[in-house]
């Protein structure tokens, strides 16, 4: 799949965002459908990133406020963490 | 267009603790295993399980099996069969001893051995002294050890079909089953397992109600195919709520926090559970206090617009002993309910966190399809861990048990799958009219039009489920429950999809899943209703007692014209005397 193809694939996406977690199944399913398209395409791709990692340590940067050890995730996490679901 | 068809030794559906654990014996013993998973492995949702597992190996405290036993059988109260208990408390050792040699970090003791944490509900001497029986990897136990076996069946050489939804079993005329129909979630392409054995470990099923912890795949994928398949459900009216779940969310909001200090108000903001528990009050068992919870919102007490839920106060604790005693409460509260605790009160109602009943199995997984002890394991289908019941946690589960359950039962039904590999070591031939079955579900969904949809039906269903079959359980709406949840199940024929594209359908997944949903919840209403007694985590205001002379039974339903039937508790263990029932104490 192209890059492009890949990052508009929100179909894919809404599949990935499905998680061992309900706390990251209802958190990022909402930053996707809410957020996602709006966002430039690097942190379009670094939110693939992201759903790569393990549960846990998504959880404890998106939920936890832990930091991301990897600078770059930073603004993306912040974005994820305002993401209304209340 | 012919359908693609794979050829295994045996196929697992679902990749959590169970699965993952099976996999591995069957793989190390060079059988050709497939692993069929709805979602990465390690995103199943035994990663959730931070607790740890219980096993008595005494590093800390002295233990030993027969004392975890014990606790065990008490927990259940006395639903639990003893012989399985017994085994399973016994197999503990050596598996908590496997998964340390497979490579799952334990977390230590100075002296090199496993770590184990004290619980509530572990005793030393058959209720003596607290004992320290759970092992834990930090407070990532269940990603530790999802993680470790995932790695050890890749380096096994387990067949992984990842993003694949399991549709149907596919069973031949004398109710063998032979595989099953999947669903390449990528691309929509079904395909066709063909198996000499099957182990359904698809976990629980915690969405069937409105509000739960369990994450959005526990569907009750694994008991909605075995109920289509003429196999009955046990003991489903068994079912753990967590008293304090962020409201219309379902996150736990752990106990720590009422026992730091915080208490459970209603709109008018009286401190109720002064009224339900005049001596324990906001420390009162799990049960008590949600049911006290329930009874506020019946009674018109509740809060917010709906007045659908009460308030948990913290605020009073200052931010210091939250931030310190009570981390990540802040954070999720923020989160998932919009409020800040340590300004406002966090909305709350009873969350379902877990399912003691399940697709009744014997000691080694395999599974009995008749309501007798007496009656054969129906040849080649095992099941094990939440989709399962072994019968281990009977009307209620302790802490650091469930883990155990997965691990220790997905081995064992491991070592059985060999055996009977062993034995039966040719594929019995595919009777086309079941495979033509399974097919026909998966098109069912191809039907276009105007109808309901996915989302207004599941809804509607998850209210039902939690009003008429959650937490508080008398007869008349109980009886009403089961009605609509029937309804509710005609009306599924109207349920169209919105989008019928190939490729990553979430809409028609979750529309298969929506039949697996309502199929699960019918077993757990019907079971419910007809238990006229209270017995661990079911519990009936209008049967406020435990009736052990009626009612020492495992209830067993089947699809088929919502039938019920019952067999007795096995109160035999293997090797030591029975623990006859005594009086819940609080």
């Amino acid at each position: 799949m192209t890059d492009e193809g890949e990052l508009n694939n929100l179909d894919r996406l809404r599949w990935q965002c499905r998680r061992g977690m309900l706390e990251l199944d209802v958190l990022l399913e909402a930053f996707l459908e809410q957020h996602y398209s709006d966002l430039p395409p690097h942190m379009q791709r670094q939110f693939i990133q992201l759903l790569e990692f393990p549960d846990p340590i998504i959880h404890a940067w998106c939920v936890g406020g832990e930091k991301p050890d990897d600078e770059e995730f930073a603004e993306l996490v912040a974005s994820i963490r305002a993401t209304s679901v209340a | 267009m012919a359908l693609e068809k794979q050829r295994f030794d045996t196929l697992i559906l679902g990749a959590g603790g169970a699965g993952l654990n099976a996999a591995l014996q069957l793989a190390n013993a060079n059988l050709k295993v497939a692993v069929v998973s709805k979602v990465f492995p390690t995103r199943s949702h035994t990663v959730a399980a931070q607790g740890g597992v219980n096993a008595a190996l005494a590093n800390v405290l002295p233990d030993n099996w027969h004392w975890h036993m014990f606790d065990t059988v008490k927990g259940s109260d006395y639903l639990g069969d003893q012989d399985a208990i017994e085994y399973m408390c016994r197999e503990a050792i050596p598996t908590v001893y496997e998964l340390e040699h497979n490579g799952v970090p334990f977390s230590r003791l100075p002296n090199g051995k496993i770590y184990q944490r004290a619980f509530g509900g572990q005793s030393q001497n058959f209720g003596g002294d607290q004992a320290a029986r759970t092992c834990a990897a930090a407070d990532r136990t269940g990603h530790a050890i999802l993680h470790t076996l995932y790695q050890q069946n890749i380096r096994a050489k387990t067949h992984f079909y990842d993003e694949y939804f399991a549709v149907e079993l596919i069973k031949d005329e004398e109710g063998i089953v032979l595989g099953a129909l999947v669903l390449n979630i990528a691309t929509g392409e079904p395909l066709l397992i063909e198996s000499k054995t099957t182990l359904l470990a698809t976990g629980g099923c915690g969405q069937v109600f409105r509000t739960t912890s369990n994450a959005h795949i526990n569907t009750g994928d694994g008991m909605a195919m075995a109920l289509r398949a003429g196999l009955p459900l046990m003991d489903m009216e068994f079912f753990q709520f967590h008293p304090t779940g962020i409201a219309g969310k379902g996150m736990l909001i752990t106990e720590g926090v009422r026992g730091e200090g915080g208490y459970l108000i209603n709109k008018d903001g009286e401190r109720f559970m002064e009224k339900y528990a005049p001596n324990a009050k906001d420390l009162a068992s799990r049960d008590v206090v949600a049911r006290s919870i329930v009874t506020e919102v019946r009674e018109g007490r509740g809060c917010g617009p709906d007045a659908d839920h009460v308030m948990l106060k913290v605020d009073h604790l200052g931010e210091d002993v939250i931030a310190k005693r009570l981390p990540g409460i802040r954070e999720s509260s923020k989160i998932f309910a919009g409020v800040d605790p340590v300004q406002d009160p966090i909305p709350v109602f009873p969350t379902a966190h877990y399912v003691m009943g399940g697709i009744p199995t014997d000691r080694f997984g395999r599974v009995m399809p008749e309501a007798s002890d007496d009656g054969d394991p129906l040849p080649g289908l095992y099941a094990a861990g939440e989709c399962a019941c072994a019968s281990v946690h009977g009307a209620n589960r302790l802490g650091g048990n469930s883990l155990l359950d997965i691990l220790v039962f997905g081995r064992l039904a491991g070592h059985n799958i060999i055996d009977y590999v062993k034995q039966n070591s040719a594929h019995r031939p595919l009777p086309d009219d079941s495979v033509a079955q399974a097919v026909g579900r998966l098109e069912r969904w191809d039907v276009k039009g105007e109808g309901i949809t996915v989302s207004e039906l599941r809804k509607e269903f998850r209210k039902t489920m939690e009003d008429h079959a959650g937490v508080f359980r008398v007869e008349d709406m109980m009886a009403d429950g089961v009605e609509k949840l029937k309804a509710i199940r005609d009306k599924l024929k109207d349920v169209r999809l919105t989008d019928h594209s190939a490729t990553f359908n979430t809409n028609r997944t979750e529309a298969l899943e929506l039949e697996n949903l309502i199929d699960v919840g019918l077993s757990i209403a019907v079971s419910a209703l007809h238990r006229k007694e209270s017995r661990g985590a079911h519990s009936r205001p209008d049967f406020p007692k435990r009736e052990d002379g009626e009612w020492m039974k495992h209830t067993l339903y089947w699809k088929e014209s919502d039938k019920l039937e019952y067999k007795g508790v096995r109160s035999q263990p293997l090797t030591v005397e029975s623990f006859p029932p005594k009086e819940r104490v609080y």
